[in-house]
């Protein structure tokens, strides 16, 4: 935390010096995109190329300069008072910027992402937390947290939610963690997340069932990530079988993002695989489908192209393709067709006996 | 032939009984059932027409004796629906006798039979006007004129005999006229007044603008007195009269004109009576219609008519002189303008001239912008042919197609699809021509000659592109004062920034924010 203040205030007093020798201050920030990142299976997650851009403090870029310097002073300020800020309320401080504040919360949380890049850390070591929720967990894990007020250890027994489940908490870096599961099964919808808890799958399966409700928080990759890494569990990540189960939720969670790549080091599940629904499925399982829409087509067109994790997986390419020339996409809910609980008595069980077999 | 009409008995009796009924239509019968032809439809532009006629007749005149032309126009409310019309100008007068012929008798003038560029063409308008008077109102036109020092002014009033075409003289005397020449015409007539879009007084305002050398006063029904005072007191050059151009010659003019030459032969014909022929290309003319350079014109049978006319289609020639027309001139129409419409930025131009059918034209434009102009409306067009404003049809008229059809957003105009642009604007078109193209004899509108649309497209988008020059640099200095306003803002926001993080003194923060507006300032004019 100390670090991020240091760096806070190097970048400012560069910008004053400058401005003292009267010449335009800039500052410098990683291009972030999907162009500026290499993957490589080794590494395991999306890597920063050196691509930056200056920006020049300018009449036309005065007042996003003025705001990110702000925000900076706010984070600052936060990191040194030991307190935090959620994305919210570090958008209502600026209010009191006069002209320089934002208009929508859009504008300061991408003022937020270009001061983590800047300084290549995440918003929770500026102070800042996002509302969002992590993700839901049930089965066999006990996560051990401390009590706010009086810095107790808790146990959580994440077998003893009923129906429920345990949420997992916008910070997670001091969770410790216990357990016998044999790995972590990662699911895109919470229905089917329900389905499985309701039949207490994870009893039969002897694993740990997360509820990621669509593409994962940062919360739920960092949570998945330091759990699977401490108890040593491989993650089968369950989607829908369409290109936005597969890029965006699959490959997120697994080798991070273009836009957050600075992040991506700690926020990404290298050793995670694909169980399904892929497109092999369908034919495998008679599933019923709907066709391919056509921002389907264009992001399965787009990741053949430009993903470098795409690029580096032919086993992705071949079944992209076979998607692509099918014209047909499926949900996890079509495996009711063949009965409610044959993602229990079959599905899931037939799929688990070849790990081997899942998409990397 | 002889047979077939013998077997059909019926028949002859039915022609014989139509050719009882059959005569001679008078022009003035013609008139009144036909009035709307010549702009009196409904009694508000009745009252318009004729102030028109009369004012183009003034000006004409003036212009022809190079005099300044004074004018006095007033209209007074008689009774309900009836109105009396004075127009009196400081003209060259008229001769006594030609008094009762130019005002009492249809088709009489003297602008019909020679090419040159006046306002008025057939010698309709004004007899048309006396006409409508006395249908409307029985009264007859009263005329007053002298025509110089030393001579008495006669006062006429003249009826017109509409079944002969002919003037009926009422009254004959000689009175006192305080001025040294001038006419003076009155006349009651049914009418109605309006104010406002395509009022007389719009109509006298933009007579104003294309006429910067006139002075013009206006008393309206109601007492309101206007005065438009001339820019300049220079007259307009003079239009000179010219020869037809073979371009533009058709069968039947050719062929009167044949008739009534004076030259002997063939080839001194073509070279006498049109402008533009040589006498080599007169010959080639002769050869090509295998008729003989030496042949008399009078015995010319119509058939060989056709074929002269013909190699003269063939036969290239140069452009029509354009020393006869009068334009208005860039200068002052664009003087007219800033006289009359209260706007920021004014420009004009005068294109060269050019040629339709064989008749020389010239077309000149002026865009006022800004100011006062409403912003949200389509822009106010205003249309002149031959220095006379055209306020009716203004959709049909050649001049809105060209407008409409020129691309206006490139200009700083916003204009959706083939419309009239929209913005704080007055286009002005004129085109002056020795033979306008009216669409009808009301003089309301010009005809789409491809030659005559392009040249207006091309004399607007001249103005189009100095008004463009103009829109930019007013966006640019109001870029100027939004980043300036830019630099108040946002400079002391980052000193503030800087001192929180920096732990600066007040002293350092003050320094930083001067030397950051220094450094801004000295980049923003780069």
């Amino acid at each position: 935390m100390k670090e991020t203040v240091k760096q806070i205030k190097e970048t400012a007093t560069k910008i004053y010096d400058k401005i003292n020798k009267k010449k335009k201050p800039e500052v410098s920030v990683p291009i972030r995109s999907l162009g500026n990142v290499s993957y490589d299976p080794k590494v395991g997650f999306f890597e920063l190329k050196g691509g930056r851009k200056k920006r020049a403090l300018t009449v036309n870029t005065i007042k996003s300069f003025a705001q990110t310097l702000k925000m900076m002073a706010l984070s600052k300020n936060v990191v040194e008072n030991d307190d935090i800020a959620t994305k919210r309320e570090a958008y209502y401080v600026s209010k009191n910027w006069g002209d320089a504040r934002f208009k929508e919360q859009t504008e300061s949380d991408t003022v937020m992402d270009d001061i983590e890049a800047m300084f290549m850390v995440n918003r929770e070591q500026l102070g800042f937390i996002p509302e969002e929720k992590g993700g839901d967990i049930a089965g066999n894990l006990i996560v051990i947290d401390k009590d706010p007020s009086t810095g107790k250890e808790i146990k959580i027994d994440c077998t003893k939610f009923g129906s429920g489940a345990y949420s997992i908490p916008t910070s997670v870096e001091h969770l410790k963690f216990e357990t016998n599961a044999k790995f972590i099964l990662a699911i895109e919808t919470a229905g089917m997340f329900q389905r499985l808890v309701k039949h207490n799958y994870w009893k039969k399966a002897n694993c740990i069932l997360i509820s990621m409700g669509g593409v994962p928080t940062r919360a739920c990759r960092r949570f998945i990530r330091r759990l699977s890494d401490k108890k040593n569990l491989p993650v089968y990540v369950f989607t829908d079988g369409d290109p936005y189960g597969y890029m965006s939720i699959y490959r997120t969670l697994k080798v991070g993002s273009g836009n957050a790549a600075h992040i991506n080091k700690y926020f990404c599940v290298p050793r995670a695989t694909f169980l399904g629904v892929t497109p092999g499925d369908i034919d495998d399982y008679k599933l019923p489908t709907h066709p391919l829409k056509d921002v389907d087509k264009k992001k399965i067109k787009d990741v053949l192209k430009n993903d470098p994790f795409v690029r580096e997986h032919k086993e992705w390419q071949r079944a992209l393709n076979a998607m692509q020339k099918m014209g047909q996409r499926v949900e996890q809910q079509a495996l009711a067709a063949h009965g409610l609980n044959y993602v229990i008595d079959k599905y899931l069980p037939d799929k688990l006996k070849s790990v081997k077999k899942f998409l990397p | 032939m002889q047979t077939k009409l013998s077997e059909s008995p019926k028949e002859i009796i039915y022609a014989i009984d139509q050719a009882k009924k059959q005569r001679e239509i008078s022009i003035s019968e013609f008139f009144t059932k036909n009035r709307h032809l010549l702009g009196f439809d409904n009694p508000l532009k009745s009252l318009s027409t004729t102030i028109k006629e009369g004012v183009d007749n003034a000006l004409d005149a003036c212009e022809e004796s190079r005099i300044l032309p004074d004018l006095k126009i007033e209209i007074n409310q008689v009774s309900e629906g009836r109105f009396a019309v004075i127009i009196e100008d400081n003209g060259p007068g008229i001769v006594k006798e030609q008094i009762p012929k130019i005002f009492g008798k249809l088709l009489y003038g003297s602008k019909f039979h020679k090419l040159s560029q006046t306002r008025g063409q057939q010698g309709i308008g004004i007899s048309a006007a006396a006409l409508y008077g006395q249908l409307t109102t029985g009264k007859p036109i009263k005329i007053t004129s002298k025509i110089g020092k030393g001579k008495p002014s006669h006062y006429y009033e003249i009826h017109i005999d509409t079944s002969k075409n002919e003037p009926e003289i009422i009254k004959d005397i000689e009175v006192d006229w305080n001025g040294d020449h001038g006419t003076k015409i009155e006349l009651q007539m049914e009418g109605k007044y309006q104010k406002g879009k395509r009022s007389v007084s719009e109509y006298l305002k933009h007579t104003a603008i294309s006429n910067p050398h006139v002075n013009l006063s206006f008393k309206e029904p109601d007492g309101t007195k206007t005065e438009y005072l001339r820019v300049t007191n220079t007259l307009p050059v003079e239009p000179r009269e010219i020869k037809p151009h073979p371009d533009g010659i058709e069968l039947g003019i050719l062929i009167d004109m044949l008739k009534n030459t004076n030259s002997r032969t063939l080839q001194s014909f073509l070279c006498t009576e049109f402008s533009r022929v040589s006498s080599n290309s007169a010959r080639s003319i002769c050869e090509k219609a295998n008729l003989y350079p030496n042949a008399r014109p009078g015995r010319i049978a119509k058939q060989e008519a056709d074929k002269l006319l013909g190699a003269m289609r063939e036969s290239k020639f140069m452009a029509p002189p354009t020393n006869c027309l009068s334009p208005i001139g860039d200068k002052l129409l664009e003087g007219g303008l800033k006289k009359e419409i209260d706007a920021e930025f004014y420009t004009s131009v005068t294109r060269p001239a050019s040629v339709y059918r064989g008749n020389p034209f010239m077309v000149e434009a002026a865009i006022a912008y800004g100011g006062s102009l409403n912003r949200e409306s389509p822009v106010e067009l205003i249309r002149f042919a031959n220095k006379v404003p055209l306020q009716y049809q203004q959709a049909a008229c050649a001049i809105t197609r060209s407008v409409s059809k020129t691309a206006w957003k490139q200009y700083g105009l916003h204009q959706s699809g083939s419309n009239i642009p929209v913005g704080p604007a007055v286009i002005v078109v004129h085109i002056a021509s020795v033979w306008v193209p009216f669409t009808s004899e009301s003089k309301e509108a010009i005809a789409h000659y491809p030659e005559i649309i392009k040249e207006i497209k091309l004399a607007v988008q001249e103005c189009g592109r100095q008004l463009n020059k103009f829109v930019r640099k007013q966006h640019k200095v109001k870029d100027e004062a939004k980043k300036k306003s830019y630099l108040e803002k946002y400079v002391p926001v980052i000193g503030e920034a800087l001192k929180e993080i920096l732990n600066l003194k007040d002293a350092d923060e003050k320094r930083s924010i001067e030397n950051l507006k220094i450094v801004l300032e000295k980049s923003r004019q780069k």
